[in-house]
């Protein structure tokens, strides 16, 4: 059963691994155009570890090292080690609980000594990844039940919640995106679309006043129901759905959404979606307007400058970008955690239009390349693992550039790959290059 | 699960496309349909950086630069840089102590944060620029950096130039912003009149600034920058020395000197009493200097050749006699029998000669400056039957003083020039409520009654005398350097007024003859210059002041004008020294020199040491110690029920201090008095050669027609007063001459 091939290379997906190499270097390289000022010796900046630039060119290193092993590993032994991982990972977020140390307003890095530092969150994803993989791809589980979604759906989100607890809005998002894995196993469409609809009701909630929208619910209810009234005159309870889905849609309108955004979410990310959508947020008594203030002081500006900022260097770029060292936005330091969550923006007014499309195509290329390889296994376990690298990819990438660009609030998620970041870099590598792996035994079927 | 598989994943597909496409979108908008993105990129980067090009210079007539600009240093730091420095040593050069250092350092912080550079200490004087200079590199964060200043290298004609300061809002605003804040403009004299002209064209530098508002960079290698443009010099028809003279004589007095040049209208020198040294206000102390002057009750900075009031007196007799002869109420040989008095109205006007004969006819009714026959012939004028009734012939009277450039501005370049007043039958009808003639205003005829004129108003009517009937405006610049073809700036200085030519020529001698003889046998011989054939008129014009609630009746205003020489006239002078009796004691000898300074280069050996007298002499009234201790008073006053802290106030509410203080006997102690008395430094003026026995000033000339004259005091000393009513408090209004008497 198991041929270990000697050559490891015999099956190994190569595309995949040659995107990722350049999209390593283009984000050293971003990296580099972000941090430079003239006249610093250059190469002298790559071997010393001060800057950036440099760690992460040694974090690109150890991915490509780690990625060896990896492709040297047995693909059983991922199967075999999911759920283990899964509690291992499990086991760390707990442990950040006591151990964590205050940083920029975060709960959820654990610091040993003065250089290394892991958040377990970002870590949990590829375990996740493994364990839902795992579950999805047990013999018994039948997943039309809605018994065996309730378990994937659990295995998806506990990690969430305990991010949500440590104050990671960001990262427990990301684990939604197990829903598309789940989808594509089977998960009946109904709940995507009820899932995307009630985030496009609170999106409308906010931006439209609510008396309007109510109306709105109700001429569309009564359009509804004109419609369809034949089926309706045949089917009572078609007439019923729809009046009670009306009044679903205005009690979450009405009563559910405010609820939410007083007593359930934080007055600062409030202010955040407010700033998005571009309505003023008032905070509603003293204590919601001293969070906020207690949340701003970590930072510098509030994040409303952020997001100008960034639209504005990435506006500048214009068609074809200033050239690379030559983005007056991102050379001096005008977009904050340009390294990191806006790392984009360097991309933008760098390269213009033309290179931020040619980068997303780079993105897409990638996840659409996936996406087949994922279509192409046999064994259900790596299908669902890719599909999960996948949503994962797809979330980070989407709600990272929707950030910058002004469409989505600010969430503190990174771009795979690109952004500055050990533990974001080789998170994402080693995802990769297991699914590599996978991919190479993709004849057979794992158990 | 087989059924969904290519469905569900090319759904899943189609997600991903979909997402990536809304992105797109957004870029698109932003980066090649929304401008304004780039806008702002480019204000966030870019910084615009004034640059300030050197104002014009002001050259007198030969040349010479009166006005000019030189480079100060002001020591800038940059907070953030401030690292081991010797504060001690720092503080040392600069003349501070630690404990200030450390204020502005924080100062600075605060200010400009601590990457930029602020002012530390500014506008170095020399030597302490020199030492920090040499010693700048041990004080890292420290720098210099040049300060264009502008440079009086006379220390004259302060009220001509005038200074330059900050732009304040009221500025900003009328400007329409062309100004920014920090920007230096003129504020007054020609600094403000020429200010476009001076001030030359802002460059602008692009500089690259990061995120912490450094500047690190040129923008484009400089591609967009536009260069400064220097301000465009001024040649004026000044005479430096002139001016020097004239400031010099009016040192310790009240008054003003105008000399015009009759043939162009150009302006030789122009002295305000009391003076300042233009220097103070630039440089490092201009703010305190400038405080100390604006509180200052004599107002040294205001220019009374051009906004002094004062009832122009027998100086305005010429004109009368001009006005009367060209309407035919009298002739040459008109004159009357004074014997000290004019009988003609209710009430007699004095005339101070008494000896027969002096007014035989106009030339000598002139020359000896007879009361009676101007208040005569005045009422000749204004009674004339050709205009059917007084207030006809007032209308016209007044139509004539304005032609001859009297009761209305005159045009010079520099701002606020006041109007003088001739009055006309509304004023009348308001005060006699339209009962009056011409007995009325009689003494209007001698310059007295409403009529007020400024120094440069009595000039310029010596030029329409000296030229026959017309003037040119009177006017500093003669030309602007790299002036793009006649600006229309000096344009109307070149235009050729006429208003009163259609008097004859003849009349215009006869008159010119009777103001010759004022200086050869009349009231103005001590002006004589021998081998000048010079006309002139003295007088001495009655003024009053409400003092403590009381009108008083001051000294009166010494006044001289002249022309010289008769034919070919090449200068007109008008000088009125406040307060100092009769015009032949100090404005005639005053205007002699100046002329004689123009025509002949020079003065005379023998005029040397009148000169340094004149120059000596303090002639400051003293009730301006009273008036100083009560402004002074009040504000000590204001500011103690404001803050609180009456320190300042117990020294003029304490008795003994207070009756020191207000002390103007000889021998005073009085820091306020002795402000007044305090003489500019006034250089003596050394001979051309061995000294002759410089034979004292001599007060030999004849009191002219002066009964009253007080006793020439020829020592140093200023004069002691002996009238002491003249030196109680009194409220300072406008000097209504309203006398009955000469």
């Amino acid at each position: 059963m198991s041929q270990r091939n000697p050559a490891i290379s015999k099956g190994v997906d190569w595309s995949l691994v040659w995107i990722w190499l350049t999209l390593c270097v283009i984000g050293i390289t971003c990296i580099f155009a972000a941090s430079y000022h003239e006249g610093e010796n250059v190469i002298q900046g790559f071997i010393s570890l001060k800057t950036d630039y440099s760690r992460q060119l040694l974090f690109f290193i150890l991915s490509g090292i780690l990625g060896t092993f990896i492709l040297l590993t047995d693909s059983k032994f991922f199967t075999a080690t999911a759920n283990l991982g899964y509690a291992f990972g499990i086991f760390l977020l707990l442990l950040v609980f006591p151990f964590h140390s205050k940083v920029k307003g975060t709960e959820s890095i654990i610091r040993f000594g003065s250089a290394f530092q892991l958040q377990p969150a970002d870590l949990c994803k590829l375990f996740v990844n493994l364990a839902l993989a795992k579950y999805l791809s047990r013999v018994e589980t039948n997943f039309t039940r809605p018994r065996s979604q309730l378990i994937a759906a659990t295995i998806a989100l506990v990690p969430a919640a305990m991010s949500i607890m440590q104050h990671e809005m960001g990262l427990s998002l990301v684990y939604f995106s197990f829903f598309l894995v789940m989808f594509r196993e089977g998960l009946p469409p109904s709940v995507l679309v009820i899932g995307f609809s009630f985030s496009v009701l609170v999106v409308a909630t906010l931006l439209v006043e609510p008396n309007t929208l109510a109306i709105i619910l109700t001429c569309v209810a009564l359009l509804a129901i004109y419609i369809l009234r034949r089926q309706v005159k045949r089917n009572r309870s078609i007439l019923f759905m729809i009046v009670g889905i009306w009044f679903v849609c205005v009690g979450v309108q009405r009563f559910v959404v405010p609820f939410v955004f007083d007593h359930v979410f934080q007055p600062y990310q409030v202010k955040r979606i407010f700033d998005t959508i571009g309505k003023d947020y008032v905070p509603k008594d003293q204590a919601a307007e001293a969070s906020i203030e207690n949340e701003q002081r970590g930072k510098k500006k509030d994040n409303n400058y952020n997001v100008k900022q960034s639209k504005i260097a990435i506006g500048s770029g214009g068609f074809i970008g200033k050239g690379l060292l030559k983005g007056t936005q991102t050379r001096y330091d005008f977009v904050p955690e340009q390294k990191t969550d806006f790392i984009f923006c360097t991309v933008g007014e760098g390269f213009g239009f033309l290179g931020s499309i040619l980068f997303l195509g780079l993105y897409i290329l990638l996840l659409l390349r996936i996406v087949s390889v994922a279509e192409r296994q046999r064994s259900v376990f790596s299908r669902c693992y890719a599909y999960g690298v996948a949503s994962v990819l797809f979330f980070h990438i989407v709600i990272n550039i929707c950030m910058t660009v002004g469409l989505a609030p600010v969430i503190g998620i990174t771009l795979p790959f690109i952004s500055y970041g050990g533990t974001s870099l080789l998170t994402f590598s080693v995802m990769l290059f297991i699914l590599v792996r996978l991919d190479a035994d993709r004849q057979m079927v794992l158990r | 699960m087989p059924v969904f598989n290519q469905s569900r994943s090319n759904i899943i597909r189609l997600i991903f496309a979909g997402m990536f496409l809304i992105i797109a979108a957004q870029l698109f908008h932003l980066q090649i349909i929304s401008k304004k993105y780039q806008q702002q990129a480019q204000e966030n980067a870019l910084f615009r950086k004034s640059i300030y090009p050197s104002r014009g210079i002001i050259y007198d007539r030969k040349g010479r630069a009166i006005l000019n600009n030189t480079i100060l240093y002001d020591l800038m730091v940059t907070p953030a840089q401030v690292k081991n420095i010797d504060t001690a040593y720092l503080c040392q050069l600069v003349g501070i102590d630690t404990s200030e250092f450390r204020q502005r350092v924080l100062d600075a912080r605060i200010k400009n944060g601590p990457f930029r550079p602020t002012i530390f200490e500014d506008l170095l004087p020399p030597d302490m620029y020199a030492r920090l200079e040499e010693n700048i590199w041990k004080f890292p964060g420290f720098n210099l950096q040049e300060r264009p200043v502008r440079v009086y290298p006379y220390n004259a004609a302060a009220h001509i130039m005038g200074y330059v300061g900050e732009v304040d809002s009221s500025i900003l605003r009328r400007s329409n912003n062309f100004y920014q804040l920090g920007d230096y403009v003129g504020r007054s004299g020609l600094e403000q009149y020429y200010e476009k002209v001076l001030m030359g064209q802002r460059g602008i530098e692009f500089w690259i600034k990061d995120n912490k508002n450094r500047l690190v960079g040129h923008y484009q290698d400089k591609n967009l920058d536009t260069p400064a443009i220097a301000g465009k010099n001024l040649r004026t028809y000044l005479d430096i020395d002139l001016q020097q003279l004239a400031e010099r004589l009016l040192a310790g007095k009240t008054g003003a000197i105008v000399a015009v040049e009759p043939s162009t209208g150009g302006v030789l020198a122009m002295a305000s009493g009391p003076n300042y040294d233009p220097n103070s206000l630039t440089g490092p102390e201009k703010q305190t200097n400038y405080a100390r002057l604006a509180l200052d009750v004599s107002s040294p900075m205001l220019n009374r050749a051009i906004k002094g009031q004062y009832p122009a007196g027998s100086t305005y007799k010429p004109i009368g006699a001009l006005i009367a002869l060209d309407e035919g109420v009298i002739d040459p040989s008109s004159g009357i029998g004074c014997l000290g008095y004019y009988y003609g109205c209710n009430r007699p006007v004095k005339c101070d000669e008494k000896i027969p004969g002096h007014a035989a006819n106009l030339r000598l009714a002139i020359a000896h400056s007879c009361n009676s026959f101007f208040c005569n012939t005045f009422r000749l004028t204004i009674d004339n039957p050709a205009y059917h009734g007084v207030r006809n012939g007032l209308m016209k009277w007044k139509e004539y003083v304005n032609a001859f450039g009297l009761g209305h501005r005159i045009g010079v370049d520099l701002p606020s020039e006041d109007r003088g007043n001739i009055p006309d039958t509304a004023a009348y009808d308001k005060d006699y409520n339209r009962s009056w003639n011409s007995c009325t205003m009689v003494t209007m005829g001698i310059g007295q009654d409403k009529m007020n004129v400024t120094p440069l108003q009595m000039a310029n009517a010596m030029c329409i005398v000296a030229n026959k009937g017309y003037y040119y405006t009177p006017h500093f610049v003669k030309s602007i350097d790299d002036a793009q073809g006649d600006d229309s700036v000096l344009s109307k200085y070149h235009v050729k007024h006429e208003p009163v030519t259609h008097i004859s020529d003849n009349v215009f001698n006869i008159v010119q003859s009777g103001m010759q003889d004022v200086i050869e046998i009349g009231t103005g011989r001590p002006a004589r210059i021998p081998g000048i054939d010079m006309c002139g008129k003295t007088g001495t014009a009655e003024n009053k002041q409400v003092i403590d609630g009381r009108v008083v009746k001051l000294h009166n205003h010494s006044w001289f004008v002249c022309f010289a020489p008769r034919e070919n006239p090449k200068i007109a002078v008008a000088v009125v020294i406040e307060n100092g009796g009769y015009g032949g004691t100090w404005a005639a000898p005053i205007a002699s020199m100046i002329v004689e300074k123009y025509l002949n280069d020079t003065l005379r050996n023998e005029r040397l040491a009148e000169a340094n007298r004149i120059a000596g002499t303090n002639l400051m009234p003293k009730y301006l110690v009273r008036v100083q201790f009560r402004t002074d008073s009040l504000r000590a006053a204001d500011y103690a029920s404001q803050s609180g802290d009456s320190t300042r106030l117990l020294k003029y509410i304490d008795r003994a201090n207070r009756a020191m203080l207000l002390d103007t006997m000889d021998g005073s102690r009085s820091p306020l008095l002795a402000t007044i008395r305090k003489m500019p430094n006034v250089k003596p003026l050394t001979p051309r050669a061995a000294p002759a026995a410089a034979a004292p000033a001599s007060p030999a000339q004849k009191p002219d027609s002066g009964r009253h004259a007080p006793a020439l005091d020829t020592s140093a000393r200023p004069p002691v007063r002996h009238k002491a009513k003249a030196d109680t408090v009194q409220k300072p209004l406008d000097q209504k001459g309203d006398s009955t008497q000469r």
